[in-house]
Formats: C-alpha cells, sequence, structure tokens
C-alpha cells in the first residue's frame, strides 16, 4: 500500500475507534475488514495503541490535577501533609539513623572518622572570613602538606597525568558534582576544586573514577570536570534539562548531593527565595534549603525535573539560605570552553540537554532517576 | 442516613470518572490522612505516603472510569485495602519490612484489580518511556494532536508546515515511529 492510502487508512481507523463514522461509512468500513485481513489486523493493533495513549494522556491529566489538590489542600490546611511532615521526616530519620548506628558499631574506624568529623565542625573556619561559606566538605583534617598553594590549572592537568596512576591517593575534601554530558562531563564549583593536585569522583554506588579539571571560573564559582578513567561508560541520556529560564518566586525546588560523610547520597528541598543572590549578585538566586557542606555543586531542580542551576554557599548568619549558580551560566561557559579546547572531541559534542524526560513524574520516581547522575567530588 | 452516604459516594465516583476537579478534591480531603497515618505509622514518609495515596487514587480512578464499579465497599475502605497493598509491595521491594504491622482499617479484596492496575502501570512507562524516545518535533506533534486536540491547520501554523496536509503526512510518520518503539517493548 502506498504511504498515501495509510495516512487515510490510519484516520479512517481512528475515526472508527471514536466513533464519529457515519452509520453508513461505519458499515462500509465494517465490510472492509471482514473482506481485508490485513486491514483487520491494523483495526486491533491500532485499537490497542490509541487505548493506551488516551489512557497515558488521561492519567497524566488526573496525576498533574492530583498534585495540584495535594498542594492546594496541604496549604489551607484541610490536610495534615506539612503538619505531619515534620513528624515523618522525624520517623525517617528515625529509621535512617538505627541503621546508620548499627553499621557505625561494626566499623570501628569509623568512630575515629566521626570523631574528627566533630572536631572539625566546631572547630572555628578561620581562614574563610566571607559571610557567604562555601559548602565543600573537608574529608578529613589530614591537610596534604606538599600542597602548592597557588597551583595553575595547566600545572594541575600535566601532573594529573603522572599521578592519577598512582594507587593509593587520600582525598582530603570534596563537594558534589554532577552530569552535563553522559560521555562523562561533570559539573562542580570551582572552589571546591580550587588547589586540588588530585581528583577523582564517585557515583552514589560509590565506584570511583579518576577525572581532570577541563575548565575554572572562579568568578563565577564553576568548573568542569571530565572522566577520564577508562573503567567510566557512557552513561544512558540524562534526564533532567537544564533550563535557561529565571525561576519564580517561591517556586519549589530540589536538590540531590553528598553532604554526609558517609558518602551516602541525601535528597533535599525549599523554594525559591530571591531572584538575586547574596547582594544583589544577577549571575545566582537565593533558595531556603538545608544545605551542608558537601552540598557544593549539587544540582538544583524544579519540579518539571529541569535543573536551573548550581549550589555553591550558604550564609552564615542565616539559617537555611543558600545560594545557587543560574543554569544559564552553563550555557555560556560551556561557548567559552568550545572555543578554547578545539581539539576536545569530547567537549566539542557536549550540548546541554533541553527537554527534561522526567517532568511528569513524582519526586520520587524523579530522584530515582536523577540519582545516578550526581557524583561525589574527591580532592586532594 | 447510610442511603444518602451512599448516594454521595457515588455522585463523587461519576465526578472521579470524569476528571472533575471538585470531585477528586473532596476524596482527597475525607480519604487522605487517613492513608498518611497508615504510611507513616509503617515505616514511611510523607512522600511516600503522598505517592502511595496518589498511586490509590489512580487505582480509584480507573475503577470508577471502567463503568463496572459497584459500589460493594465505601470509598474509604477501597482506597485503604489499595493503599495498604501498594505500600506492602513497595516496603518488600525496598526490603524495608516493618515487623510488626500497625493497622486498623476494615479490608476488602482488592487483589485483582491491583493485577490489572500493575499491567496498565507498566503500559503507561512504557508508553512514557517511547514518546519521551521519540525526539522532536515528533513527540510535540504528536501531543498537540492527539492531547491536546489541535486542528491539522493550527498545527501546520505552529510549527511552520506549508499547509496541513504536509503536517498530516508528519504526523503520520511519527505516530508510526512511535507504534514501533512501542510494541517492540510491548509484552516482551
Amino acid at each position: 500500500m502506498h504511504e498515501h492510502d495509510n495516512i487515510l487508512l490510519t484516520e479512517a481507523v481512528e475515526r472508527y475507534i471514536s466513533g464519529e463514522m457515519t452509520p453508513d461509512e461505519r458499515l462500509h468500513f465494517e465490510n472492509l475488514r471482514k473482506a481485508d485481513s490485513e486491514i483487520d489486523q491494523m483495526v486491533v493493533t491500532h485499537t490497542l495503541f490509541m487505548q493506551r495513549m488516551n489512557r497515558y494522556n488521561e492519567w497524566q491529566k488526573f496525576h498533574a490535577s492530583l498534585n495540584e489538590i495535594h498542594t492546594d489542600l496541604a496549604a489551607q490546611g484541610k490536610i495534615d501533609s506539612p503538619a505531619l511532615k515534620g513528624k515523618a521526616k522525624l520517623a525517617y530519620l528515625y529509621n535512617r539513623y538505627k541503621r546508620v548506628a548499627s553499621i557505625a558499631a561494626s566499623i570501628a574506624g569509623l568512630t575515629a572518622l566521626m570523631v574528627s568529623a566533630i572536631l572539625w565542625s566546631v572547630t572555628p573556619k578561620t581562614h574563610n572570613a566571607q559571610q557567604i561559606e562555601n559548602l565543600s566538605r573537608n574529608l578529613s583534617s589530614l591537610e596534604n602538606k606538599s600542597r602548592k598553594q597557588a597551583e595553575e590549572i595547566n600545572n594541575l592537568k600535566n601532573s594529573q597525568g603522572s599521578d592519577a596512576k598512582t594507587p593509593e591517593i587520600t582525598y582530603s575534601s570534596g563537594g558534589t558534582g554532577f552530569i552535563i554530558d553522559s560521555k562523562g562531563l561533570l559539573v562542580t564549583n570551582a572552589h571546591v576544586i580550587q588547589n586540588a593536585q588530585n581528583i577523582a569522583v564517585a557515583s552514589n554506588t560509590g565506584i570511583e573514577y579518576f577525572a581532570e579539571v577541563v575548565y575554572t571560573d572562579p568568578v563565577r564559582d564553576i568548573a568542569l570536570l571530565k572522566i577520564t578513567d577508562k573503567d567510566f561508560k557512557s552513561l544512558p541520556p540524562i534526564p533532567y534539562g537544564f533550563s535557561r529560564k529565571m525561576a519564580d518566586l517561591a517556586e519549589p525546588v530540589f536538590t540531590l548531593g553528598y553532604p554526609r560523610e558517609d558518602e551516602e547520597i541525601s535528597y533535599n528541598q525549599g523554594y525559591l527565595s530571591a531572584k538575586t543572590g547574596f547582594n544583589g549578585d544577577t549571575l545566582s538566586c537565593q533558595i531556603q534549603i538545608s544545605a551542608n557542606r558537601g552540598n557544593s555543586g549539587s544540582p538544583i531542580l524544579n519540579n518539571e525535573g529541569d535543573v536551573i542551576g548550581v549550589l555553591n554557599g550558604r550564609q552564615k548568619d542565616q539559617e537555611g539560605v543558600a545560594f545557587f549558580i543560574r543554569s544559564k551560566n552553563l550555557y555560556n561557559i560551556l561557548n567559552e570552553v568550545k572555543n578554547k579546547e578545539k581539539n576536545d572531541s569530547v567537549i566539542q559534542n557536549v550540548k546541554l540537554n533541553t527537554k527534561s524526560s522526567i517532568a511528569s513524574l513524582n519526586r520520587t520516581q524523579q530522584t530515582k532517576k536523577i540519582q545516578d547522575y550526581v557524583f561525589v567530588v574527591k580532592v586532594n | 442516613m447510610k442511603e444518602t452516604i451512599l448516594e454521595q459516594e457515588i455522585l463523587l465516583l461519576k465526578g472521579l470518572a470524569r476528571n472533575d476537579k471538585k470531585s477528586t478534591e473532596e476524596i482527597y480531603k475525607q480519604h487522605y490522612n487517613l492513608i498518611q497515618a497508615l504510611v507513616v505509622n509503617n515505616n514511611g514518609t510523607a512522600d511516600d505516603a503522598r505517592d502511595i495515596f496518589q498511586e490509590a487514587m489512580v487505582v480509584l480512578f480507573e475503577k470508577a472510569r471502567s463503568g463496572t464499579f459497584e459500589l460493594n465497599c465505601q470509598i474509604k475502605t477501597y482506597l485503604y485495602s489499595v493503599a495498604k497493598r501498594l505500600w506492602l509491595k513497595k516496603l518488600q521491594q525496598q526490603s524495608r519490612f516493618t515487623e510488626e504491622w500497625n493497622d486498623s482499617g476494615n479490608l476488602v479484596k482488592v487483589e485483582e484489580d491491583l493485577e490489572v492496575h500493575e499491567q496498565k502501570d507498566q503500559e503507561y512507562d512504557l508508553m512514557h518511556h517511547s514518546i519521551q524516545h521519540l525526539g522532536e518535533p515528533c513527540k510535540s506533534l504528536l501531543e498537540a494532536f492527539y492531547f491536546k486536540k489541535k486542528s491539522m491547520q493550527e498545527i501546520a501554523e505552529n510549527f511552520g508546515y506549508t499547509n496541513a496536509e504536509n503536517a498530516k503526512t508528519q504526523k503520520y510518520k511519527c505516530l508510526m515511529r512511535l507504534k514501533k518503539i512501542f510494541f517492540s517493548q510491548y509484552k516482551k
């Protein structure tokens, strides 16, 4: 059959299924079905397909209205959702804690780590006089004495080649990074990898890969890392998109990162509280979220599963106030890098995904899809 | 008195079946807290509760839409039974068993409905996956025609085709590709 006939036939089948045919047409069409088994088969499969597609559409609409209703009712206090959230969270944390505690008891070494972590956390930070605190996390108190303070990124790349093969590297600080290209390109904060000699990234399942810095911009506080490890295999297409748009005030946001000492991925949520960053900085925005050390470089996502920015700091004197660098900057940075790194095929082929494929999923499902793309960034 | 409750519930279900927001909201308001308590008291979070309740609502929605729903129990009992099953299953999948199960609700048999639901849910995911893999402009083109019910003329204008006939050819090709992706995974 020709394409044109097929188009007409498909149209006829759809009108037949939806009951739009006149009785005469219907009779004629049914005779056609009886006479031609190929057409009959097509009607059967197409009917099945259209049913699935219609149901998909109905469910999507229904899910959307359920979410809307939930938010409305919670806001009006007609369901217990926000009030119970605290209690539920407590129950959750309690269960979580039980598990962590049992692990801690079985691994004595961890106790020592925890003690040093506690010591570290109560020691006042002296080297950072700024009001905004970077959220990179010191993994242990081991300072690398041989570290050259003012090492240029170029030197770093050179040293990477030789050092990367040494198997025993103790990483002393870190943050979070997330994939912007499935071939192994990540974005994190420049302050996370500042003064780094070696960099490794680890997936949420704990697999570690060597990485190198391909770009760093201390002003915008963005760095791009490339996984150089041979063991790394390209990931499936990235589920989230990157939104150029400015988010709206009060828009809910969420993030995934590695603030915890045991490098367990953690979820957090909040909302956009101001359209500019610290002291009116227009590169960034302010959010209300409880961010911790180690969250630096975490993606900030909206309900649709679009990355709207990269978390980079929090305000020291205000609880829960954090900042992120808008995704718009990523587009600009990529263009700059492409002009600089003309010979790097991975860089040249990077194109930020603009369309989230998880817009219609609920938060739990979204998180599940995203977590494989969020990595621990380890630095020494 | 009992009669009027029953009548009210039938009206609510009819509303639910046509995705009437008022009815959906009413059911949501009446039963959310009960399900949330069920989940939260059994090792879940408020977010888990929201997911489980909404999935139970989808099961009820399908049941109401199928037109075969005879109200042999109250909506409350039905939602509770479905939610309990769904939550138990989720706990098992994540190996997060609760040692003692805290609940107090009446139960009805919902196994068959849940089997049907699981099948539909898989098909939903498959359709979602297939549409996501279609790429643009096919995805938007099909969504505009089949979901937003736009006319071919409008679509031609919005997507920049020179006429409705070209847009229709394109739509046909996109639909064939979508069917191919869908059926390649269907019932595997």
